[in-house]
């Protein structure tokens, strides 16, 4: 399987140093194509990748990453990994009581290890060069500056998270509401509305796992169906935007050819999005088109004048897998949400009950 | 009255043969890639189906309790008043009625008693196959050239039609595992792997995770598809029975499905009683 992959990147790296010198487009006979002669994105792909969407500070305006830094990251994966995945040791023993110190998703119990996380093997590449971010512009790879009601809401909402300290720390920080009064103030992927990380979006991005994804097209309607919270999106070919009363948890979705690539228009945005930060005026144009290593390569435009300054863009692969969809019930399995409320109210009570105490012995 | 309701049965009997006799005539319009009929579109029951499946009277209420002179709406439903009646239906059941079991008919009657705590609609929970197909709410045919999938607008219920055999379901789920195969022009789809979650309306009637469904598409003419699904559940029922209904083709210019997620309708009647300041309850 590496091997197969090894040979595939060196390919690929050739075949894009070959493409670079001659200086040819996409290799457009190549590509597979629908009986109308559109390109044919029909397929299941898995968009895991270790490329960050943000790029890391280290690499400043530096896109393409270092063949010997990739090696070196994918390797730290594959050695986290082989290491997760190691039997564990049956006769070991709980946890100790207070945690013991996993962060993260792990949750302080060991919860999530690599065993549960999907995220790809490496850094992914286009036409054989290694990308240090999903963010293309701006050129630092990082979110453009934000206007002061972006920055208003970040911070609004930053006030909501802290790290579990077992204590109702809201009730002294005086929030109200606090971040855990209402099912309705829970991010939508615990509330099993959409699932995290934009993983729907648009736009759709990579996440800790679930990164299946599935093409349907054909000439009126191109269907993406994103495995985690089984959201279908349904792009209506050469249509017309809802009316703009008429707002979507995934937004309104259109889509039409520009030569050869497939532009999907999204826009009629609900106040809540899958993107975090984002809001109801939020427009996303994405794009797919083969590249001239043979991959389907996907790019998006962010624009949302409400809280960022300029539009964003980024660009990863959609590599195909074999791999079929696993359902992803989530509000049918979510014992999590009444747990978080449950462990919050009774939070509280320790709160209340401790002020009652320490006001009795003064 | 016996008389009258074997006329009735047969009738029906009658009404469903012609709905297939009906799909056997029509040439359906080529779908993509020029070889099997044309199934994409926006499409939908329009039936009581998902109240009863089986031939039905209106009655009070989906949950009733006795009354001095016959059974009432059950406390729970009583405000709802007439919308909260169960409008009446022909059945979709090829006979009319459900052959159960012994004590998987009278499980059907304990959920219909509590319906309201056991019904997984209730909840907004995923329907499962076939009771996706007769929700009121449209569905989406999406057919490419060799690939198909069906999305609901309920709770964004969707799955694929594989076509080709991948073998037995990885583990059980809500929607099933889905495998079709053309046979002429008509659209062959065994669904596998579901779980005992989900039931067959909202009056109760039930399955085990034993459950085979082997549906049938078939276009009966530019606007409308036979759907017939073959229920195989020797646990819950003494043998194989069939449902059968016409969907039909929404016609509106701009029809399309729109967001019915209803997890958000349902987080009260599953929250709220830990909200930290929780309303008013029942």
């Amino acid at each position: 399987m590496n091997e197969t992959r090894a040979m595939k990147t060196l390919i690929a790296a050739t075949l894009a140093v070959a493409a670079a010198a001659l200086a040819l487009p996409a290799a457009a006979d190549d590509v597979p194509r629908t009986p109308a002669g559109k390109p044919d994105f029909t397929g299941t792909y898995n968009v895991a990748t270790l490329t960050p969407l943000r790029r890391p500070e280290m690499f400043g305006d530096n896109l393409v990453l270092d063949p010997a830094e990739a090696a070196r990251i994918a390797e730290e994966e594959r050695k986290l990994q082989e290491a997760d995945l190691a039997p564990d040791d049956p006769n070991r023993t709980a946890p100790p009581k207070g945690g013991d110190g996993s962060t993260g998703a792990a949750g302080n119990v060991g919860g999530y290890n690599a065993f549960w996380v999907e995220r790809g093997d490496g850094a992914f590449q286009i036409n054989g060069e290694f990308r240090t971010s999903i963010i293309t512009h701006p050129e630092n790879g990082q979110f453009p500056k934000m206007t002061p009601r972006g920055m208003q809401d970040f911070a609004r909402r930053r006030a909501f998270y802290r790290e579990n300290t077992g204590e109702a720390w809201w009730i002294e920080a005086e929030l109200d509401p606090g971040p855990y009064d209402d099912p309705e103030l829970r991010p939508l992927g615990e509330r099993c509305l959409l699932g995290f990380g934009s993983t729907a979006g648009p736009p759709m991005l990579p996440v800790l796992y679930n990164n299946t994804k599935r093409i349907i097209q054909n000439e009126d309607t191109v269907v993406i169906l994103v495995e985690m919270n089984h959201d279908a999106r349904i792009v209506r070919m050469n249509a017309e935007h809802a009316p703009e009363d008429q707002r979507f948890w995934l937004g309104d979705s259109i889509g039409w050819w520009d030569g050869d690539e497939l532009v999907i228009e999204t826009t009629n945005f609900r106040d809540e999005t899958a993107l975090s930060s984002a809001t109801r005026d939020l427009k996303v144009t994405e794009r797919f088109r083969y590249a001239e290593d043979g991959q389907v390569v996907y790019s998006f435009t962010v624009e949302d004048p409400n809280v960022w300054t300029e539009a964003w863009k980024g660009e990863y692969p959609w590599p195909r897998t074999d791999d079929r969809m696993f359902e992803y019930a989530c509000h049918e399995g979510n014992y999590a949400l009444g747990g978080i409320l449950r462990g919050a109210r009774r939070l509280e009570r320790e709160a209340l009950a401790a002020g009652a105490d320490s006001a009795g012995t003064e | 009255m016996a008389t009258a309701i074997r006329s009735l049965a047969a009738l029906i009997a009658l009404g469903l043969a012609a709905l297939a006799s009906a799909a056997d005539e029509y040439v359906a319009p080529r779908g993509p890639g020029g070889e099997h009929p044309d199934l994409n579109g926006i499409w939908q029951a329009l039936n009581t189906a998902n109240y009863d499946i089986e031939r039905h009277m209106a009655r009070h209420a989906m949950q009733l309790r006795e009354g001095p002179h016959g059974p009432l709406p059950a406390v729970d439903v009583l405000k709802l008043g007439a919308v909260g009646a169960v409008p009446p239906g022909l059945g979709v059941v090829e006979g009319g009625s459900l052959p159960y079991k012994p004590e998987a008919l009278e499980k059907k009657r304990e959920n219909a008693a509590n319906w309201l705590d056991r019904d997984p609609e209730v909840k907004c929970y995923l329907p499962g196959v076939p009771r996706a197909t007769y929700m009121p709410h449209p569905l989406r045919i999406q057919q490419g050239e060799d690939a198909i999938m069906i999305m609901d607008q309920y709770a964004n219920a969707v799955r694929e039609i594989y076509l080709e055999d991948i073998g037995e379901a990885p583990v059980d789920s809500w929607m099933g595992q889905s495998v079709g195969r053309w046979e002429g022009d008509t659209l062959v789809v065994e669904v596998t792997g579901q779980n005992d979650q989900t039931w067959f309306d909202r009056a109760g009637n039930h399955h085990s995770a034993q459950m085979t469904v082997t549906e049938r598409y078939t276009p009966m003419g530019p606007n409308h598809l036979l759907y017939e699904a073959t229920i195989d559940d020797p646990e819950t029922f003494t043998r194989p029975w069939t449902m059968r209904m016409p969907l039909y083709r929404r016609m509106e210019p701009d029809a399309r499905l729109l967001d019915f997620r209803c997890v958000e309708f349902v987080e009260e009647l599953l929250y709220g009683e830990w909200r930290r300041h929780p309303l008013e309850r029942p």
